[in-house]
């Protein structure tokens, strides 16, 4: 985009209201005037007693961190979570080791070996959210939708080395019935059914 | 050979006559798919994928011989489709879990279905139940199996066992329609593979000297290590390329290390892998890699300063060959500084040995290595259980039978089924002691132009101990038909025999006055390099110091002694193999402890960093960095350097063998041998290989004795007695029973005498 269309864009009909902006003083003499003008004529107090006036009133316009938290769109990338498989509750992750391969801070480790059932199964998994990026690519890269960014945005640790394990991650299986399937980055698009192409069966 | 002038894609190109299309291409870098082909086997024409076209004609790249002026296209819009075509039918019903399958990321299916731009299916057949087998150290899963026949393929014509084979599939048959609307080739070769599936050739379980090669050649995840299974993804895995430390082969290998766990940083070895295609690894070699030495303490000064002074007032140095050329350098020099006496007796008479032969030919070095007994049509092999004394010699032997068309004479007192079952071995059970016999016959039936004296003295050998078939003459002239190529492996049976002297030189003999060439097994790993370098004492006086064997002050890279050094997982060094190759070793895990060179700088003039700082001394003075670990895509061995046989001076013949007297077993003898899968006390330490040795028996042998598995035995000799448990092997046959080494806790060489044969009774306790 030009600079000038970029001026120029459609913006549609907003309700703007023009800034008066008085001419600023040039002269080092007339700046001083200005400044105790402000300073010790009546602009300080008015703002003084908004302040106070608004406070008596408890008409309280910012969020109320950390006991309210705002939303956090989906597609926002934040510490990961580990997803179960809704119906029968088993680990999504199948050890597949795409996201520890692909992901560009290595920062994902993890074991696997064979279990009771043959199956392959991760026994422990970890990032290092030291170093992670939170670029998304381990969510996208995931077949099973398993390792997703949650919203979680609050890191604090004594080290910049900190991790957190398959345990810290995994949705605690009596927490089944709220864990939310994830819209954001890496998801599958709305109309993914009508790009696959179906493999014929003989039955 | 003579040479032919052909182009592949235009490129001109010139190869020797009686190349196939595809070596050729890949020796001079232009792609053609393949699957199913395994160099130095035979073309297993089950993939199809290397179609090309050849003057206007589709053939087979893996199977087509080049021809001169021949015009050789890699892919027409035909080809293309074909291709496309057979990756859409490997496809077919394949298991959808290449997010858990151990190939993933090295799979040959992933690989050209991707290259093949398969992206939907057109393709569709009832699918059935193939249940997962599991087959000792291997797990077949028919689910991934393309049938391409890679693992029999290398099973039989490599290493010689034939314990695979394809079994009919019970599965529904193609559609019609398919025959006439889908692409010949990937039709018939869809045919064939719905028609198999792979099994065992013994029953239900794998009976075979697992050698694991076959997980190696398969092309997808269907043969895999069960040890390894669902440890690591492939490309997790750091190789990291080595020589196997277990026998003299020195096999290329790669140590594929990663972090333990999440928790734990420190490296480990995962599996060892090899290029299957250019070499071929036994059990030994695949499955015991982890005998690292973890007792290190770190960099322990004192320990050092007490290890300095009891070199210092040592008087003998006993050592074994399982060490690398540098460290032995490094022996020979602490010999020379502080004249001490430097003990191997395994070496020492392999050196004797050695060096008789060699004034008798006039040349520093045996003849052959594996690759021309590889390349024979006829081969003898004398005084060694092939089977586990060197087990590439013996896939050497048996790729040398099938792709040949060769025939072989394995003479050995202990009876090898799996010699005896590769058609083309005819298995001579001579007895101990005969080895004069059975070399004197050898000269006799091969020698051209024998001088009078020795003519006239083969005469007179009586030959009873060889323990000929009947009608032997005749059955070896039909052997020797249009056989061109002779090779004479001859095993440590003979260096340590009391004979070793009059062997030596009727090898010697053979080998000037016949087209045998010669191969000395090198009787350990590195035994070759150690009589090389070292001068060797025949006994040692004063305070002993024993690296890596037990004396006064034990050196071990065990872990139980006095001093610790590391492993040969641990070290770089080279060692000079049964090709006369200079071979590098690399570090695959870390050691933070001092190691032998740390000893020597402290009392040497001589101050050097690292051990391979001495690399560049010997032989033919390379740096170890410049020393390359790999083959070309034609396979021609690059690693490191071939030693060249040197001209020296020769030495008429002493030759009294008529004053030899005779040495016999009167009645039952054991033998000091080690089982299938066993070398030493590191491989006995592998996790995978751990076992407890006992006394062999075949299972016939164990029927004469009437003792069972677990049975105990006392074995005595004239020299002692040791009580073992009975071990029964089907791998072995006849009455000989075999004592290992490779378990320290059995003392079997105090037992013999030296020779690996002796006489014993048996009796149940
Ligand atoms: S990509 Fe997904 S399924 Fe694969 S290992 Fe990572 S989290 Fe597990
Ligand atoms: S064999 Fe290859 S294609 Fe099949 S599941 Fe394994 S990795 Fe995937
Ligand atoms: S097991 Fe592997 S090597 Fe053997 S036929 Fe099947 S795919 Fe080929
Ligand atoms: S392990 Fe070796 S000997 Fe056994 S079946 Fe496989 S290739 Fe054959
Ligand atoms: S490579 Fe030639 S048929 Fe498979």
């Amino acid at each position: 985009m030009s600079l000038d269309a970029f001026k120029n864009r459609n913006i549609g009909s907003q309700n703007y209201v023009p800034v008066n902006i008085e001419n600023y003083p040039t002269s080092g003499w007339d700046k001083f005037k200005q400044v105790v003008k402000r300073g010790v004529g009546k602009e300080l107090f008015v703002g003084l007693w908004v302040v106070l006036r608004e406070m008596l009133k408890f008409k309280i316009h910012t969020v109320q961190y950390p006991s309210e938290v705002l939303p956090i769109g989906p597609r926002y990338r934040a510490v990961h979570k580990l997803l179960r498989l809704l119906e029968s509750g088993n680990e999504r992750c199948i050890g597949c080791g795409l996201c520890e391969k692909i992901c560009v801070a290595d920062c994902i480790r993890m074991d696997t070996r064979v279990d009771e059932n043959s199956r392959k199964e991760v026994v422990e998994y970890s990032i290092n959210l030291g170093r992670c990026i939170f670029c998304g690519y381990c969510a996208e890269v995931c077949p099973e939708l398993a390792i997703v960014h949650g919203s979680r945005y609050e890191n604090v640790s004594e080290q910049r080395a900190h991790f957190v394990l398959k345990d810290d991650m995994l949705t605690p299986i009596d927490f089944l019935k709220q864990q939310k399937e994830f819209s954001g980055f890496g998801a599958l698009s709305p109309n993914a059914d009508q790009l696959v192409k179906k493999t014929p069966l003989a039955y | 050979m003579s040479e032919i002038k052909l182009t592949i894609d235009g490129k001109e190109i010139i190869a020797n006559d009686g190349e196939t299309i595809l070596r050729i291409a890949r020796a001079n870098d232009i792609f053609i798919p393949a699957i199913c082909y395994l160099e130095r086997c035979s073309p297993t024409l089950a993939c199809r994928l290397c179609l090309v076209e050849a003057d206007g004609k589709q053939v087979y790249s893996c199977n087509a011989k080049a021809k001169d002026g021949m015009k050789v296209l890699t892919t027409t819009p035909n080809i293309k489709e074909e291709r496309k075509a057979i990756m859409e039918v490997y496809d077919v019903n394949h298991p959808l879990e290449c997010g858990v399958c151990d190939q993933s990321g090295e799979c040959e299916l992933q690989n050209y279905t991707l290259l093949e731009e398969v992206n939907n299916q057109r393709y569709s057949i009832k699918d059935t139940h193939k249940p997962v087998k599991n087959w000792g150290f291997i797990q077949y899963d028919p689910a991934l199996c393309i049938v391409c026949e890679k693992c029999v393929t290398v099973c039989k014509d490599m290493i010689g066992d034939s314990a695979l084979k394809t079994v009919p599939r019970d599965s529904e048959a193609l559609d019609k329609n398919y025959k006439d609307t889908m692409p010949k080739d990937a039709y018939a070769m869809w045919n064939k593979l719905n028609k198999s599936l792979i099994g065992t050739s013994s029953g239900s379980t794998l009976d075979c000297t697992n050698c694991g090669e076959c997980t190696s050649v398969c092309p997808v995840g269907a043969l895999i290590s069960k040890d390894f299974k669902y440890k690591s993804n492939a490309w997790e895995l750091d190789k990291v390329p080595s020589t196997c430390a277990h026998c003299s082969v020195g096999c290329q290998i790669y140590y594929e290390t990663k972090h333990t766990d999440i928790s734990n940083s420190e490296q480990k070895i995962y599996r060892v892998s090899n290029e299957s295609h250019f070499t071929t690894l036994c059990g030994a070699g695949r499955y015991g890699y982890d005998f690292q030495n973890n007792s290190s303490t770190g960099k322990d000064k004192s320990a050092l300063k007490r290890a300095v002074e009891a070199v210092k007032n040592a008087g003998t140095i006993i050592f074994n060959s399982q060490i690398t050329n540098e460290e032995a350098f490094i022996l020979q020099k602490l010999k020379n500084k502080l004249g001490l006496k430097l003990v191997n007796n395994e070496a020492y008479k392999y050196a004797e040995f050695f060096k008789t032969y060699s004034h008798v030919v006039g040349k520093s070095l045996y003849s052959a290595d594996l690759d021309y007994i590889r390349s024979c049509d006829f081969i003898i092999s004398v005084g060694s259980a092939l089977k586990t004394d060197s087990p590439n010699s013996r896939f050497a032997v048996n790729n040398a039978i099938k792709i040949n068309k060769g025939a072989s004479l394995y003479f050995h007192p202990v009876g090898d089924p799996v010699m005896e079952s590769i058609k083309g071995v005819l298995q001579i059970k001579s007895k101990p002691y005969s080895e004069e016999q059975i070399l004197s016959y050898i000269l006799k039936r091969f020698g051209k132009n024998l001088p009078d004296n020795i003519s006239k003295y083969l005469l007179n050998i009586d030959f009873s101990d060889v323990n000929f078939p009947d009608n032997f003459e005749a059955t070896l002239d039909g052997m020797l038909k249009k056989k061109s190529r002779f090779g004479l492996i001859i095993g440590a049976d003979l260096y340590s025999s009391p004979q070793a002297h009059n062997l030596a030189e009727l090898v010697g003999l053979i080998e000037i006055y016949s087209d045998f060439k010669i191969l000395l097994i090198p009787s350990d790993t590195n035994t070759l390099g150690v009589i090389k370098i070292c001068q060797l004492d025949k006994s040692g006086n004063g305070k002993r110091i024993g690296y890596n064997e037990k004396a006064d002050f034990t050196i071990s890279a065990f872990g139980d002694g006095d001093f610790s050094v590391p492993a040969l997982n641990q070290q770089e060094g080279t060692f000079l193999n049964i090709d006369k190759r200079v071979v590098p070793l690399n570090v695959a895990l870390k050691f933070d402890g001092f190691e032998l060179n740390d000893i020597a700088n402290e009392i040497l003039d001589e101050v050097h960093e690292n051990t391979i700082d001495y690399t560049v001394e010997l032989f033919n003075k390379i740096e170890f960095d410049k020393l390359s670990n790999e083959f070309s895509n034609s396979g021609e061995d690059l690693r490191g350097y071939v030693v060249n046989s040197s001209n020296i001076e020769k030495r008429d013949v002493t030759f009294h063998l008529a004053q030899s007297e005779k040495n016999r077993i009167q009645g039952k003898a054991i033998y000091l041998a080690n089982p299938v899968l066993q070398f030493n006390k590191f491989t006995a330490k592998a996790h995978q290989l751990q076992e407890k040795g006992g006394l062999y028996v075949s299972p016939e042998y164990a029927k004469e004795l009437s003792v069972v598995d677990g049975n105990n035995v006392l074995v005595a000799t004239k020299n002692g007695s040791l009580k073992v448990s009975i071990i029964i092997d089907n791998k072995i046959s006849g009455n000989l029973a075999i004592l290992p080494t490779f378990d320290s806790n059995i003392d079997s060489r105090k037992l013999f005498d030296g020779y690996r044969f002796i006489e014993a009774k048996i009796n149940k306790v």
